[in-house]
């Protein structure tokens, strides 16, 4: 039946909810498979030791112990290390990272030695049986100690730990970073953070061992990048690898990676013949899902007296940890490409050094590499303005780059698609009442209170929709970027779409079928959208880096244009009417002027299904597939405001306002974006406020389950307070550009900002990330002459 | 082995389990409710809230022996005839889930504080909600509903 009703747009409830409501998603833990293994991995206590004897022998002798394996013992069992596929120089000095360490431990928590078992508890009892002689060694724990002379290296045959530097190569006119008027030397530093979804992860392997295949099951951002890489660590032939993510409880970068664990089920279970099951502890959540931020960051900021923004120069050390893992080199780079924001600048330098430490290794969390270097462009343009005793939403006003809706060029080397920043921004100040705070402000500084009032402002771009695959092979990244949909109207009524992105809450089900229903003229209910299992859906470049509906949708949007065009073919020769006289309007193909002469696509997919009376050359079965590989980024952008009070007696902050004023361009799902922006925006304020990851002098994580590492709850948060402007991305058919990173990419300095700018008129000028109710208080000291 | 009677959902169930058996394990794996999650080893994230004589605990603190005899209620147990619970069909209509891991607990926690709390203000709601994390949604529309199930206008323009 055709339907007239219109989705894209509207906040359409879940197709995902009610099975997750009642408890029946199907996460990795959920599953059992008849004779299934449990797995543990035994795991260095030490940051950086010599592993001078393992002995699995007490192991074995435990009832119900199928296994127990060194390093040693498994070096044949890989036909390759694990993945690392962005090196992003010709000179990047690499070591192999395989999925048990046979020589050094490098971080704690680094796998020494595997055991399987008939029960968790057991394979848990055996990991702890298993003995391990260490000799220890000097921890490398400090990125700027790393590189100096004589410092241990983690790596010993690179002969260095400043193992990458990589340099944007610089835009516009250079000198002015000499010549300018007004010059700022600034430092910031983003401590270690860790992604910390609720879900741990997860993995099973189950073999079918006379046919040589294998099932894995895991707890994943990207299947299709999983088959292929994990295919090369364990030499199981891509055709034989079947990838599923099922449910995923949740990723930000965590499960955006290729881990010991997924290829050690793997192998065990070709060892064993028999299924094996890996569910990761919370502490190993915290200790060996990948970290990541653990930059420092030293910042040129060129300006005029009058407040124009010249450039930044930006030149940092980026902590790689123990290991590259899947993208770790390329994420301090994602970074290097908006180190202007929103702003019209003249002067661009961006470089990097990628330095080893013997701590967890680092990867993409939620933003990688652009929440870094918003955080600093944002934290530069609030140091100005005090500098210049300019008000900082000025600042930023007379900065913005001019309203653009195509492909502008930018400084740093690549076109920006569209932008029109100065509404977002002045209505993001309107929504926040910035002027009458401004105006508490003053008063409660008047009165001399205790509690001050602070506002911090965030304009921020965000370069997303990850990637041209040519710019991506120019980047020396080791894939394509590339998205895949197919399209197969039943010959029932309804429509099965399968499609390459894997979402792990973002609700790709729903939106994905609202596009759908909405091209089609079917119902929503009569669509069906399926995705990350690499068996049926074989082609695709997974979710990470806000591309699922930039790209994904865009190649949906392509295949939903050739089935309708064979459709509409096969319309025309059931109607006896040349293709141009039909007309295509919800649902269903009518013939112009002869309006009771239609086919609906119901009954054309069942035309072409039965396939009794086809044109000449039309395949059988109503479907299409599409690729679509795009031209360009998208580029998101927006501002946040932060209203925040800060206690000068405890140093404790409270938010007061949150306001996010977002362009992400045309929205599918309202109600979705407004929710992605809720997490973004929450993860940001974690970062600012509370979430670091903490090593003792000797390397021993700190914060190493939930009760130090202080992912925030309910009551932490404030409520959010959201608008949006809408100018379409010119780079892709629906105008969509992305909301997954963004509130994380803002957040950070809208809330620092907000924090110093409370204590401005204490002399503060910086307080560290997160801004811990002693890092305010140390803050206010050391302003005021005070020792701590 | 040790002996564990228990009515979980109003059904009576009996299982031996190893005495070290948590109750969330002898739930997810024994009785085969998955809908419980596990997210912590330290009772930090709630995801595997469920109702003990009726009052939110968190799974992974107790051993299974210790609850022999008792009433349980876990996420299967809140949808009746198909038809969601009223806190249930809240979080659909206000997208208050999003990868959906910590929603059963966050029902639960939710369930058994609004039986304490029948008209709470948001920030109560905030402050019941101190043991259940959530990393997707910021809490915002979790926040809102449990407010909406219990009848409260959201504190928040959205």
């Amino acid at each position: 039946m055709a339907v007239t009703e219109k989705f894209v747009g509207q906040p359409v409830l879940r197709k995902e909810d009610p099975a997750l409501l009642k408890g029946e998603g199907s996460f990795v833990d959920n599953m059992v498979v008849p004779a299934m293994l449990h797995m543990a991995v035994v795991r260095s206590p030490y940051a950086h030791a010599r592993i001078v004897k393992v002995d699995v022998s007490k192991a074995l002798e435990i009832p119900g112990v199928v296994g127990a394996w060194t390093g040693a013992d498994l070096a044949d069992a890989w036909a390759g290390p694990l993945p690392m596929v962005w090196p992003i120089t010709e000179d990047i000095k690499t070591s192999d990272h395989w999925p048990l360490t046979k020589d050094k431990a490098r971080f704690q928590g680094d796998g020494v030695a595997v055991v399987a078992a008939e029960s968790r508890g057991i394979a848990g009892d055996a990991a702890e049986a298993v003995e391990v002689e260490y000799e220890p060694l000097d921890a490398v724990l400090d990125i700027e100690e790393a590189v100096e002379d004589g410092a241990p290296l983690v790596h010993e045959e690179l002969g260095t730990n400043a193992v990458v530097h990589w340099s944007h190569g610089g835009g516009g006119d250079l000198s002015l970073f000499d010549s300018a008027p007004v010059k700022l030397q600034l430092r910031y530093e983003a401590p270690r953070l860790t992604p910390s979804a609720i879900e741990p992860r997860g993995a099973l392997a189950s073999p079918v061992p006379s046919l040589g295949e294998f099932t894995l099951w895991t707890s994943s951002q990207i299947p299709h990048i999983a088959r292929v890489t994990l295919a090369g660590t364990t030499g199981i032939p891509e055709h034989k690898l079947r990838i599923v993510a099922p449910d995923v409880g949740g990723s930000f970068g965590g499960k955006l990676d290729v881990y010991a664990e997924e290829a050690l089920c793997l192998v065990l279970a070709r060892l064993t013949g028999r299924p094996v099951k890996w569910i990761e502890s919370r502490s190993e959540n915290l200790s060996v899902t990948i970290h990541g931020r653990g930059v420092i960051h030293d910042v040129e900021v060129a300006a005029t007296e009058e407040g124009k923004i010249l450039g930044f120069r930006v030149t940092e050390l980026c902590d790689m940890g123990a290991y590259f893992q899947l993208l770790t080199p390329g994420i301090p780079e994602l970074g290097g490409w908006v180190y202007m924001g929103p702003y019209d600048t003249q002067a661009y330098w961006y470089e990097f050094t990628g330095v080893m430490t013997n701590m967890t290794p680092t990867d993409a969390v939620r933003g990688a590499g652009r929440p870094e270097a918003t955080y600093v462009v944002e934290r530069a343009v609030d140091a100005l303005a005090r500098h210049l005793g300019m008000d900082p939403a000025e600042v930023r006003r007379i900065n913005f780059v001019p309203r653009f809706t195509e492909d502008r060029p930018s400084l740093m080397g690549l076109n920006v698609d569209s932008g029109d920043y100065l509404p977002a921004f002045e209505r993001a100040l309107e929504l926040a009442d910035y002027e009458q705070y401004r105006k508490e402000q003053a008063a409660r500084r008047e009165n001399g209170d205790t509690k001050h009032i602070g506002i911090g402002l965030s304009s921020y771009i965000e370069m997303c929709g990850l990637a041209p695959s040519n710019i991506l092979g120019a980047l020396r990244y080791a894939a394509g970027g590339w998205e895949a949909a197919q399209v197969r109207c039943q010959p029932s009524g309804q429509v099965t779409i399968y499609i390459g992105t894997s979402p792990h809450g973002q609700g790709h089900e729903t939106v994905w079928a609202q596009i759908a229903a909405d091209e089609l003229g079917v119902g929503i209910d009569d669509v069906e959208v399926l995705h990350g299992d690499t068996s049926t859906s074989p082609l695709g470049m997974d979710t990470y880096g806000s591309r699922s509906i930039a790209i994904g949708g865009a190649a949906l949007h392509y295949a939903l244009e050739k089935v309708k065009a064979r459709a509409r073919t096969l319309a025309a020769h059931e109607l006896e009417v040349a293709e141009d006289d039909l007309e295509f309007e919800g649902g269903s193909f009518k013939v112009k002027g002869a309006p009771d002469k239609v086919r609906t696509i119901t009954e054309l997919a069942a035309s072409a299904w039965t396939a009794h009376n086809l044109p000449d050359g039309f395949e059988p079965d109503l479907t299409a597939s599409a690729t679509w590989d795009p031209k360009n980024f998208t580029w998101p952008y927006g501002t946040h405001v932060c209203v925040a009070e800060v206690d000068t007696e405890t140093g404790h902050t409270d938010l007061l306002r949150y306001v996010a004023v977002d362009d992400c361009g045309v929205v599918i799902n309202p109600m979705i974006v407004d929710g992605q922006v809720h997490g973004g925006v929450a993860f940001g304020i974690a970062e600012a406020l509370y979430e670091e990851i903490l090593y003792d002098e000797h390397g021993n994580l700190v914060t190493g389950t939930l009760t130090q590492y202080l992912v925030p709850s309910a009551a932490e948060m404030p409520s959010f307070e959201l608008d949006r402007t809408e100018v379409p991305s010119p780079t892709n058919p629906l105008g969509a550009k992305g909301i997954g990173e963004a509130g994380t990419i803002a957040a950070p300095p809208a809330v620092v900002n907000a924090v110093v700018d409370a204590l401005s008129h204490l002399g503060v000028t910086d307080v560290g990330k997160p801004a811990t109710p002693e890092r305010v208080w140390r803050a206010i000291r050391d302003a005021q002459g005070g020792g701590a | 082995m040790t002996n564990v009677s228990v009515t979980v959902n109003g059904v009576a169930r009996e299982a031996d389990v190893e005495p070290r058996t948590l109750l969330v394990y002898f739930l997810r794996e024994t009785l085969g409710l998955t809908g419980t999650n596990v997210g912590c080893d330290t009772s930090s994230c709630g995801s595997c809230t469920i109702l003990l004589e009726g009052e939110s605990v968190k799974s992974c603190t107790l051993l299974a022996a210790q609850v022999d005899g008792k009433a349980i209620t876990t996420i299967e147990g809140m949808a009746t005839d198909g038809e969601l619970h009223p806190i249930q069909e809240a979080f659909r209509r206000n997208h208050g889930l999003q990868c959906g891991f910590c929603t059963p607990g966050m029902v639960m926690a939710a369930a058994s504080y609004l039986i304490e709390n029948p008209s709470p203000t948001e920030e109560e709601v905030r402050h019941s909600l101190e043991g259940n994390l959530c990393r997707c949604t910021g809490y915002h529309n979790i926040v809102k509903s449990i407010l909406d199930a219990a009848g409260e206008p959201a504190g928040a323009k959205a």
